[in-house]
């Protein structure tokens, strides 16, 4: 048994975000500059423009984008960790709390009727799974909403199959258009319920940009969806060009017998994802 | 590269076409979807609103709080298509256009070309840039709205594209 206090997982949470608001992951990255390299006209504009944008952030310690999103927090505990402290889910938002206030970033979570700002960017998005082992492995994704509101769930039939599962992620983006900062990075959820089916989605976004998933069937998905993704040439802000998407990632997990859930989250050209072990 | 500054003649208006790079500099006030509400709450009262709409120009954006020595922190823009149940009306009342991210609907291009009004596409996520291209803020509107409140400001050399011009001709594909 390992005794962890949980301002240390606070602790980290701020490193985290502080440092996410503030850069995007070298995939992300590595990626941009070889869009930047293939197109021409407006596209290029923009991502030539985005490139620089990452430079000055970095520099001046400011965020990336201004929209530094709902704090999503995935946290795998080891089973043989006994924490102390402040309840693991305070420490996570004190951790938020500290980081947006010090970071200048800015605060974007309301009620969802009211619209009143919860004024701090908490109640950060919290999902624990528990692990074997006495570590602790934490991720950071602050998550944008222009991307998230153009994400779709879809409930397919079984006999819709690995054809109906590509349509949905290419009709998601090609819906998207222009609205959720292309090119954008695709994480898909195949399989689950409609609830873990969404949270897949999610978690394919931690991947890095480029990552093949180890299945090979699930690879080839990826792979094939990211070609019709690109050949809709939406391009970098929808101004028209070859680079439509940076990357598909795709999580699979058994469902039931009678459906296949398909979940595609959208993740605007700012991936921003930090993670550490503790 | 074309310079602008605002406010823009008709004449220069129609002068941009769809795809153009321009460097605009003057005075906006954002606005996003909360504040938008409150000013048409405003027009349907016949109460004053926060800034005069003729030839005004309208970024949708809500920045990030500005760190210490700077007027303004990371300050990009957000999806323009939230607001296309308002702009048209806006525009004509006067508007002289808006500066925002990603298409917006025949609706408001219909505005757009009836009004002469031209809507520019900041570049979305450089929040950065357009933050340190930000002189001056002042909130001039729902300060509880916190970075949604209208905030005129002063800018300097934004880099934008001309996304639908005043033709009603759109960089965006069908």
């Amino acid at each position: 048994m390992r005794t962890v206090d949980t301002q240390e997982i606070s602790n980290c949470i701020y490193r985290l975000a502080r440092r996410a608001g503030t850069t995007l992951t070298g995939a992300c990255r590595s990626a941009m500059q070889t869009a930047a390299i293939k197109e021409e006209g407006a596209a290029q504009f923009a991502l030539s423009t985005l490139l620089e944008n990452e430079e000055v952030a970095r520099r001046e310690s400011m965020p990336v984008c201004q929209d530094t999103g709902m704090s999503v927090v995935l946290i795998e505990l080891g089973q043989e960790v006994f924490l102390t402290g402040a309840p693991l889910k305070e420490a996570v938002d004190d951790g938020v709390r500290r980081a947006y206030h010090d970071g200048n970033f800015r605060k974007s979570i309301c009620d969802p009727l009211t619209r009143v700002n919860t004024g701090d960017n908490t109640p950060s998005h919290l999902h624990v799974d528990v692990v074997e082992g006495d570590r602790i492995y934490i991720t950071f994704l602050p998550k944008g909403f222009g991307s998230e509101n153009m994400s779709r769930l879809y409930m397919l039939t079984p006999a819709q199959g690995r054809a109906g599962i590509v349509d949905c992620i290419v009709q998601t983006v090609r819906l998207a258009g222009s609205r959720p900062c292309p090119p954008v990075y695709v994480g898909v959820g195949i399989g689950g319920a409609f609830d873990s089916c969404a949270f897949l989605a999610k978690k394919a976004l931690t991947r890095d940009v480029g990552s093949r998933n180890q299945r090979e069937d699930v690879a080839s998905i990826e792979e094939e969806a990211l070609e019709k993704i690109n050949a809709l040439q939406i391009g970098a802000q929808g101004f028209g060009g070859k680079v439509t998407a940076l990357g598909v990632s795709c999580e699979i997990a058994p469902t039931h017998i009678a459906g296949l859930p398909v979940a595609v989250n959208i993740q605007c050209h700012c991936v921003r994802c930090e993670k550490e072990v503790l | 590269m074309k310079r602008l500054t605002l406010p823009l003649d008709k004449e220069e208006i129609l002068s941009l076409n769809a795809g153009d790079s321009v460097l605009l500099s003057g005075t906006v006030y954002t606005a996003r979807d909360c504040a938008h509400k409150r000013i048409f709450e405003l027009l349907d009262a016949n109460m004053p609103l926060p800034f005069p709409l003729k030839d005004a120009f309208i970024y949708y954006a809500g920045p990030c709080p500005a760190p210490e020595g700077k007027a303004c922190g990371s300050c990009g823009p957000t999806t323009s298509a939230r607001m296309n149940s308002f702009a048209p009306r806006l525009l004509h009342l006067g508007l002289g256009g808006m500066i925002g991210k990603g298409e917006m609907s025949d609706d408001v291009v219909d505005a757009i070309a009836k009004n002469g009004a031209v809507y520019f596409a900041a570049i979305g996520g450089a929040g950065a840039i357009y933050g340190n291209a930000v002189q001056s803020t002042e909130c001039v509107a729902f300060p509880d709205l916190l970075s949604e409140a209208v905030h005129k400001m002063t800018v300097k050399d934004f880099p934008l594209v001309v996304a639908i011009d005043a033709n009603g001709k759109s960089i965006y594909q069908k």
